[in-house]
């Protein structure tokens, strides 16, 4: 071998976003209405079981909770979780080419 | 110095093992591989080889472990059987897209259902398409050398090499072996450097999904997609071909012992009639092709020593002269023909010649083959040929078919 290749196999390195922006897979969007949110802790809107149940760890643990559109997968557990039916899946307008 | 010892195949392998200095092996016992694995384990056992042996469920597991050890920088060994290399199946394609270099045998057997512990090659020739390059091996001393040889290839081109031998006929079968002195072994075949070291202080993830596109990894590099990493798989078995070839002949210069390189010719300076096979039965027909010479009929064989990478260009180098050529194989593509001659009859196409190929199955399952019988086939397709009969099938050798 003349010059040494460096990824003969498939090895990366550990990172956030090495595979790639998982989101755009995604065919159904979470959408949140915090007021829906049901004051759980400290009497502020949030209960966290969206954050719980997140298969992907994309939901974050603040007031109000945030979802990484980046890396969620559009699976709709936390909607289907939600007490408070505050999470609605709409459907995502981009095609995949 | 070298010392020669009367041995079985299995234990040729042992020895071989040995002298490669593997420091992990993982293998489960099957038959006719089981001695190997026994010996291995007596060796690490009693001191004589350094190197840790992971016991397994099973032969998935077995390659598993390979794959493990391997990845994070041993040379590692593991051999076994038909149902067992089939077990592996999903294996074998983790090893060698994971462009590691393991060496395992392939003790050859038929294989299930029904059951049989006797020889053929049916488990090896259908895993041809794992990316594993393939090495058949004639007799002990071979099966010792081609080890040795297997790591150095292995090594150079990361890829999992599979060094395969007839159960049996080589594996039960005592016959005097050379045993090179460790020293030039380890001059021949330096201590194995891994690719990527893949330790906790430097965390890798492997093997994640691939997308069908190239992207750009989380530094913003742009890198390969499925597609591209196949592509190097591909071409490094098409470069294996010239590795495999090298290392033979600085082997051979070395040792004093020449395996064949690709293919391997025996009285083929005026062979009319060409006898090819794989492994013991190519020896087999050498002394077929000597009956046939000693009535008259120039018979010459070409044996397939590296069935992966396929020798397509030795194979046209070779055949060229040919009038005609008789494929011995025990194996076969269910519902078509033997593999090899599908390869052969594949690689001379274009070439011009027109020379008929007969197909022979034979020794399934252990059923012997005698050079007798291999000649009277000869015979048989020479009188065929010379009648201008078109045969479109395989023959199945000294079988009861209707």
């Amino acid at each position: 071998m003349s010059q040494r290749d460096d990824s003969i196999s498939a090895m990366c390195t550990l990172a956030v976003g090495e595979a790639g922006r998982t989101g755009d897979w995604r065919s159904l969007r979470p959408v949140i209405d915090h007021t829906k949110c049901i004051p759980a802790v400290k009497k502020k809107p949030a209960c966290f079981l969206c954050w719980l149940y997140c298969p992907e760890g994309v939901v974050k643990g603040t007031i109000p909770v945030e979802i990484d559109l980046d890396y969620c997968k559009g699976c709709g557990i936390c909607a289907e979780e939600c007490p408070a039916k505050a999470i609605n899946m709409v459907r995502e307008g981009h095609d995949h080419a | 110095m070298p010392e020669v010892q009367i041995m079985t195949g299995n234990a040729a392998a042992a020895q071989a093992a040995v002298l490669c200095d593997v420091q992990v092996v993982a293998a489960y016992p099957i038959t006719p591989q089981s001695q190997l694995a026994e010996i291995l384990s007596q060796y690490i056992e009693g001191g004589k080889l350094k190197a840790e042996y992971v016991r397994v469920e099973g032969e998935h597991s077995a390659l598993t472990v390979c794959i493990s050890a391997s990845t994070v920088g041993a040379r590692v060994f593991t051999a076994t059987s038909a149902n067992g290399l089939l077990y592996m199946h999903e294996q074998l394609h983790w090893a060698a897209g994971s462009r590691l270099p393991i060496v395992m045998c392939c003790v050859n057997r038929g294989v299930g259902a029904p059951w049989t512990i006797f020889n053929d090659q049916q488990d090896s020739v259908s895993q041809r398409d794992t990316g594993w390059i393939q090495i058949y091996c004639r007799n002990n001393q071979e099966i010792l050398d081609t080890i040795i040889q297997a790591y150095r290839i292995a090594e150079a081109v990361y890829c999992p090499v599979m060094v395969a031998y007839d159960g049996f006929v080589l594996s039960h079968t005592m016959m005097p072996v050379e045993i090179p002195d460790a020293a030039s072994v380890r001059e021949f075949l330096p201590p194995y450097r891994p690719h990527t070291v893949v330790s906790p202080e430097d965390p890798r993830t492997l093997n994640a999904v691939l997308f069908p596109w190239r992207r750009a990894n989380a530094q913003g590099v742009v890198c390969d997609g499925y597609m591209e990493m196949r592509h190097k798989l591909q071409a490094a078995l098409e470069r294996a071909l010239d590795v495999i070839r090298e290392t033979n002949d600085l082997y051979a210069a070395r040792f004093g012992r020449d395996c064949g390189g690709l293919v391997w010719e025996y009285r083929m300076e005026d062979a009319e009639v060409v006898l090819t096979a794989m492994g013991s039965l190519a020896s087999e027909a050498t002394v077929a092709a000597d009956l046939l010479r000693e009535e008259g009929i120039r018979a010459g064989v070409a044996g397939i020593r590296v069935f992966r990478p396929f020798p397509a260009d030795d194979v046209r180098r070779v055949f060229r002269k040919a009038a005609a050529v008789c494929c011995f194989e025990k194996a076969i593509s269910y519902g078509y023909e033997g593999a090899l001659c599908t390869e052969i009859k594949g690689a001379l196409y274009g070439t011009g010649v027109s020379f008929p190929i007969h197909n022979y199955i034979c020794g399934l399952g252990g059923r012997d083959v005698k050079a007798s019988e291999l000649a009277q086939a000869v015979r048989e397709s020479l009188t065929d040929m010379a009648a201008g009969r078109v045969r479109t099938r395989a023959m199945w050798l000294n079988c009861v078919t209707e």
